[in-house]
């Protein structure tokens, strides 16, 4: 079936089966393969991308119905090739990740967080990426990172470009 | 863990998608597709054809229509959690959609997915039985409507006919002078869908005197449903009363067993999330007379 | 040789970890993100049976589909491979990556597909027929142990893979001499890892070059040995490539049976082939679930709550086939007693198969599920004694002055204070204050408990407990590698022989090569040698890289550092020893003058032969292999063994409430203290031990791999297989102390599996002081919400009964 999709800012047209996901597009047709796959079933939230402003599973999405949408992924995060956002930069300085597998994700989830919320507070920030599971850090180091990354874009002369 | 194959088409309304599934009885209607993916992943779930729903525009919204506040099918759960309508007009229905999933499959689930699906622990089921909503639907035969407590026959199955569409739903509004609310749930992790839960509802007027309360369980039997607490109205803050009508009006439900909980489990607690909701819906109340 | 303590320039510094960059973009080369010209796609046909004799496989209608390229059965399969490594002297106990001529457990992988497309290859799945003839089956350990059970592998003749008994010391005389004894069961629940990335390979045949290109989401040693041996080609003809980033392992990444499979498809039908497990296939049949452990354990004691001897059976269900899954049970003889002193052990060590999914190697190697044993006992004596529980563990306590201490098993700990990190962990918990809010709770009508655990990291890890569990294998040889070229630019490149999974190994590596050569670890380029390129490696499990990996870098920047002073020592026309190394350059002590700078150094060793000492290699290149400290020796005769050589130490406190009513727990406050010797990056150290700690919060309270009576498993996706979420993992404070190795260079010890060593023991000795007001005691994990709340209302009926009598 052929779909036209918007993916941070640029239009691709694929033909793809309707049974595709929007995650099996993004990475196999697109080669967009930074969302990734861990369950399948909309549980992981490793797949989370942002379709109109917010993130959801691009796994419980097929490709067809995101015809019409905006999609961010994180592809489409990161200002410059070499540069990080405030927020990526700051999941690096606190080691937010470890496997880095889950990252992608909880990224796309906690900027749309900070786009709605610029003083999250730890609850806040919990409920925004509980549903993102991350095997390896137990959180803490993620949520430090989001929590820094508010204080920094509070504090901030310049506006940080937040996805959709 | 790819679904088996299906073609897909877009409905353009309602009154099309009835259509769609008349001609197909193994066509099957998607509008956020939170709990139909996974399903359909796991080809548990094998229709011939998906009938989105999910963008016909004219069934998004939350509407204030004097008796009742009016939401649509496809109106995502986002919007209900951040409605400033439902909050102040509809506050048992806002208590309980923090508890549906979390945020990024609120942010594709809709209102009119999760009732159609009826999942017996659903929550938005559970506020649908508890406030009496009425449902309605679009099929061959035009708009029809359902009463909530019709609606809800079995786990996962409902009273929507095969080629039905639902469209909305609408909530009871409580004018009474003082209204409480309360929601318990029990889960292992707070996204999951719960092991049982309650909702309540009560009115009090301006003299403190109870005048309506209603309770739903969820979780416990086939499907949410709602408890008759009427009698004990006039000992609404009476744990112990409440418990003993409440144990008495499950005692013939048969409660469901499964690997998260026993039946023992979720007949007990139920009693205690149900008498803990209508107090936590009654201190509500009186806290709201008291600031007056 | 090992460098002055304390005076580090990068080491235990706060410094970012180099890998994140990429990942927080989304530029993480995982398996899956791997695609190679004209890749065919695998799915796999599951047993429904947990015991069934395979009648007959049609797979005609699957294969007239388009697109449909092979099926392939067991049969075909085991004819063309061999099977894979059992590490127990139990030939009988054959396994191949598909079932042949029975199906062991439900799930187990019966029929490959191969297709243009992974939803093609499952559609085609569906179309195969497989005839079954249902068999009796065992699901219990302690029933697959009786011999009247069904044997799941009948030419072995028994569920027995392993039953033998240790006595270390005089257990006899310690029990008959000890004026108390006393007994309990319990039982660690089968979970795992699970990690968010399923295990996936790719394996592409070159026929003309007769070269097996693997890329895999791997953490295995000996990976490459196994699917040469198996697939009976020359270790040379397979290069596995190690720069695949895998997405979590923590021990269960071990996916041999997957690989033979796709590379014997891939050979067969010169395409390329992957097989990326779906959830499904990963849970039921990717055969990575964890230990499944019944205890029984008899404890004696004095007056005072001094443990003499302790006795404990250990059975633990493995699932169908023997895997690396009985060694599970060995390597927790290298810290039996915990960090105590108990004089003598008996333990009795069983594996039995059943018909379950197949065990991995899974996060401590069977020490957290001891742990948790070795705790439970602490605190049956003090409850028994009306002792307190943290002053038990006190005068239990292995002291400071005490070491190196020899335990009874043979092992000798390195070093540690576990009464110094105890009070300052409880010094930042305000224990007393801690109790009050407990009985605070308690008094608000809440179940409320501490918990407290003290317990052992064994790292550095090694097979020791190969040879001794199975005297067939000699093996002692466990060693890490590493390599550090200095270019003709003058810029450093260290190569690595292992894959990580998320444990920063690349930053391991340049931070302690640019402390050993004091340049910026930033500069130093890390590259991940395929297994044609590469030196020895025993791939990162327990947790032994920071010492391996780190020890193999430093010593090899040590060997170029001496080389570079050699030749500037020879350029100078000066004593090496006059020379001394300050940030790459070398100056004369004696004269400020005489110097050579890093880049007159390179020049001399890449392009000027005329200025280098006579017989010196060109170039600058250097290399080392490292053997684990300490290791190497075989098992005495009578059973004593140096297994792991360092010893990281954690203490946690831990207080939890109850509401009776709904039985669920809430954690109210979490304190760990952690002593890992020099730690070489805490924001590393620090995430893994938090990582732990939630792997363990996971185990105690929600995961579990559930079967029913028929054999069926029960959690199978992540609806039902419950990982916790950042709601379920409360704010965690930790307390540090440093403990220096004195085996390593640089003081420091294993940290991969800290956090999960100690904290299922905590949780459940919280519970259980949380219950006791009720006279009951939890015996088993995973402490589900159902489970506690069906025990409480009970207890709570009961004793209500008898009030009323």
């Amino acid at each position: 079936m052929r779909t036209e999709l918007n993916v941070n800012g640029e239009i691709h047209v694929v033909d793809v089966e309707p049974r595709k996901t929007l995650v099996d597009c993004l990475r196999e047709d697109l080669r967009l393969v930074g969302a990734h796959t861990g369950c399948e079933h909309g549980v992981c939230g490793a797949c989370t991308v942002i379709v109109d402003g917010t993130p959801v599973r691009s796994c419980l999405m097929f490709a067809v119905q995101a015809e019409g949408s905006e999609i961010v992924t994180i592809e489409g995060v990161a200002p410059a090739p070499g540069e990080l956002s405030i927020l990526q930069d700051a999941f690096c300085e606190t080691h937010g990740m470890q496997c880095g597998f889950c990252t992608p994700g909880m990224i796309l989830a906690a900027h749309a967080l900070l786009r709605d919320n610029q003083e999250p507070t730890r609850e806040d920030i919990v409920e925004a990426i509980s549903g993102n599971i991350c095997r390896c850090t137990g959180y803490d180091q993620i949520v430090e990172a989001i929590a820094l990354a508010a204080r920094r874009m509070r504090g901030r002369n310049m506006p940080d470009r937040v996805p959709a | 863990m790819k679904p088996a194959a299906f073609d897909y088409i877009r409905a353009e309304s309602a009154a099309h998608a009835s259509s769609l599934l008349l001609e197909d009885e193994n066509g099957r209607i998607i509008a956020g597709g939170q709990t139909l993916v996974p399903m359909l992943a796991m080809r548990l779930a094998r229709p011939s054809r998906l009938i989105d729903v999910a963008r016909i525009q004219e069934l998004s919204y939350i509407r204030d229509e004097s008796e009742r506040i009016s939401i649509g099918a496809t109106t995502r759960q986002v919007l209900v959690e951040k409605s400033a309508l439902i909050h102040e007009k509809l506050p048992l229905l806002h208590k309980a959609i923090e508890w549906v999933g979390h945020p990024p499959t609120r942010a594709r689930g809709t209102v009119g997915g999760s009732l159609a699906n009826s999942d017996p622990a659903a929550e938005i089921a559970l506020v649908a039985a508890t406030l009496g909503a009425t449902l309605r639907y679009v099929d061959e035969t035009g708009e029809n409507s359902v009463e909530a407590e019709d609606y809800f026959i079995g786990p996962m199955i409902t009273a929507l006919p095969q080629s039905a569409c639902l469209v909305g739903a609408d909530f009871p509004k409580w004018n009474d002078r003082f209204v409480g609310t309360g929601f318990e749930e029990v889960n292992a992790r707070s996204s999951d869908f719960a092991f049982v839960s309650a909702a309540s509802q009560v009115g009090f007027d301006e003299s403190g005197k109870c005048t309506r309360a209603v309770l739903g369980i969820g979780g416990l039997g086939d499907f949410p449903f709602r408890v008759d607490v009427d009698a004990v109205k006039d000992r609404i803050g009476d744990e112990a009363a409440l418990r003993e009508a409440i144990a008495a009006a499950i005692e013939d439900v048969e409660p469901l067993s499964d690997l998260h909980a026993t039946a023992e489990y979720r007949r007990r607690v139920a009693i205690t999330l149900a008498s803990r909701s209508i107090l936590n819906a009654v201190r509500e109340a009186r806290e709201l007379a008291h600031a007056n | 040789m090992s460098v002055a303590k304390g005076k580090f320039r990068y080491i235990s510094s706060d410094r970012r970890v180099l890998e994140d960059r990429r990942f927080v973009v989304g530029k993480g080369n995982y398996v899956a993100d791997i695609v190679r010209p004209n890749m065919k796609h695998v799915a796999v046909v599951f047993s429904p049976h947990p015991a069934a004799r395979i009648v007959s496989v049609d797979s005609t209608e699957a294969l007239k589909m388009q697109g449909v390229h092979y099926v392939l059965t067991g049969e075909e399969l085991a004819a063309a491979t061999l099977p894979m490594p059992n590490g127990m002297p139990t030939p009988e106990v054959k396994r191949y990556p598909l079932a042949v001529g029975q199906a062991r457990y439900v799930g187990e992988w019966v029929v490959a597909v191969v297709a243009d497309s992974r939803a093609l290859a499952e559609d085609a799945a569906e179309k195969v027929r497989i005839e079954y003839e249902p068999l009796p089956f065992v699901v219990d350990g302690k029933e697959a142990f009786k011999k009247e059970s069904p044997p799941v592998h009948p030419a072995h003749g028994s569920n027995i893979l392993l039953d033998k008994t240790f006595v270390w010391g005089d257990v006899e005389g310690d029990f008959a001499a000890s004026p108390h004894k006393l007994a309990f069961s319990q039982k660690w629940g089968r979970s795992s890892t699970v990690p968010i990335e399923t295990f996936g390979v790719i394996a592409e045949w070159d026929a003309w070059r007769e070269v097996l290109d693997v890329w895999a989401s791997i953490q295995m040693p000996k990976y490459a040995d196994q699917i040469a041996t198996a697939m009976q080609l020359p270790m040379n003809a397979v290069r596995v490539h190690q720069d695949v980033d895998v997405g979590g392992s923590y021990g269960v990444k071990r996916g041999i049976k997957q690989t033979v499979l796709v590379s014997y498809l891939s050979k067969k039908l010169n395409v390329p082939v992957r097989l990326i497990e779906d959830r499904l296939d990963n849970m039921r049949g990717g055969d990575a679930h964890g230990p499944e452990r019944n205890f029984d354990v008899e404890i004696a004691f004095d007056s005072n709550g001094i443990i003499r001897s302790m006795k404990m059976d250990a059975l633990d269900n493995v699932g169908a086939y023997a895997g690396r899954s009985p060694f599970q049970l060995g390597k927790p003889i290298g810290a039996i007693v915990g960090p105590y002193k108990i004089k003598s052990v008996q333990y009795r060590a069983m594996a039995v198969t059943s018909n379950k999914t197949v065990q991995e190697a899974v996060r401590a190697f069977g020490q957290s599920p001891t742990n948790y044993t070795i705790e439970r006992a602490l605190d049956e004596v003090a409850w028994a004694l009306n002792l307190d529980r943290l002053e038990v563990r006190r005068r239990n306590f292995i002291q400071p002055h005490e070491f190196p201490y020899l335990i009874p098993s043979g092992t000798t700990y390195d070093s540690g204070n576990y009464p110094g990190l105890v009070d300052k962990v409880v010094k930042h918990a305000d224990l007393d204050a801690l109790y009050a809010e407990r009985d605070r709770l308690r008094a608000e009508g809440q179940l409320a408990g501490i918990g407290v655990a003290s317990c052992l990291e064994p790292s550095g890890g090694n097979s020791a407990f190969e040879p001794l569990l199975n005297r067939q294998n000699k093996t002692t040889t466990w060693m890490d590698s590493c390599r550090i070229a200095v270019d003709a630019l003058g810029t450093v490149t260290a190569t690595m022989h292992t894959t990580s999974a998320g444990q920063g190994h690349e930053t391991l590596v340049a931070t302690v090569v640019g402390e050993a050569l004091e340049i910026d670890p930033e500069k130093i380029r890390i590259s991940r040698a395929h297994t044609l390129d590469v030196m020895p490696s025993n791939s990162p499990v327990g947790s032994r890289m920071a010492i391996m990996l780190g020890g193999a870098a430093f010593h090899a920047a040590n060997k170029l550092k001496r080389k570079m002073m050699t030749i500037a020592a020879h350029d100078l026309g000066v004593p090496v020893e006059e020379l001394v190394w300050d940030e790459g350059n070398i100056t004369s002590k004696k004269n400020p003058d005489q110097k050579r700078s890093w880049n007159d150094i390179v020049l001399i060793a890449h392009r000027h032969y005329y200025r280098m000492p006579e017989d010196m290699e060109p170039g600058l290149t250097a290399q080392h292999v490292m053997q684990v400290p300490n290791g190497g020796q075989l098992p005495t005769d009578d059973d004593r063994i140096q297994m792991y050589p360092c010893f990281s130490f954690e203490f946690h406190i831990v207080l939890m409430s109850i509401d009776p009513d709904i039985g669920k727990p809430v954690f109210r406050r979490y304190v760990i203290g952690h002593d890992c010797g020099t730690v070489i990056n805490p924001k590393i150290v620090h995430g893994m031990t938090i990582g732990g700690i939630a792997h363990g919060i996971g185990a105690a309270l929600l995961e579990e791999f559930a079967y029913d009576d028929e054999g069926q498993l029960l959690t199978q996706s992540f609806m039902d297989y419950l990982l916790p979420s950042a709601h379920e993992v409360p704010k965690i404070e930790t307390v540090h102390q440093v403990t220096p190795s004195p085996l390593t260079v640089f003081g420091q010890k294993g940290s991969g599996e800290s956090g999960y060593l100690g904290a299922p023991a905590a949780i459940s000795g919280a519970i259980n002081d949380a219950l006791r007001p009720l006279g009951i005691k939890m015996n088993s994990l995973p402490l589900k919400i159902t489970k506690l709340g069906d025990a409480i209302a009970e207890a709570r009926a009961k004793s209500g009964k008898e009030m009323k009598q």
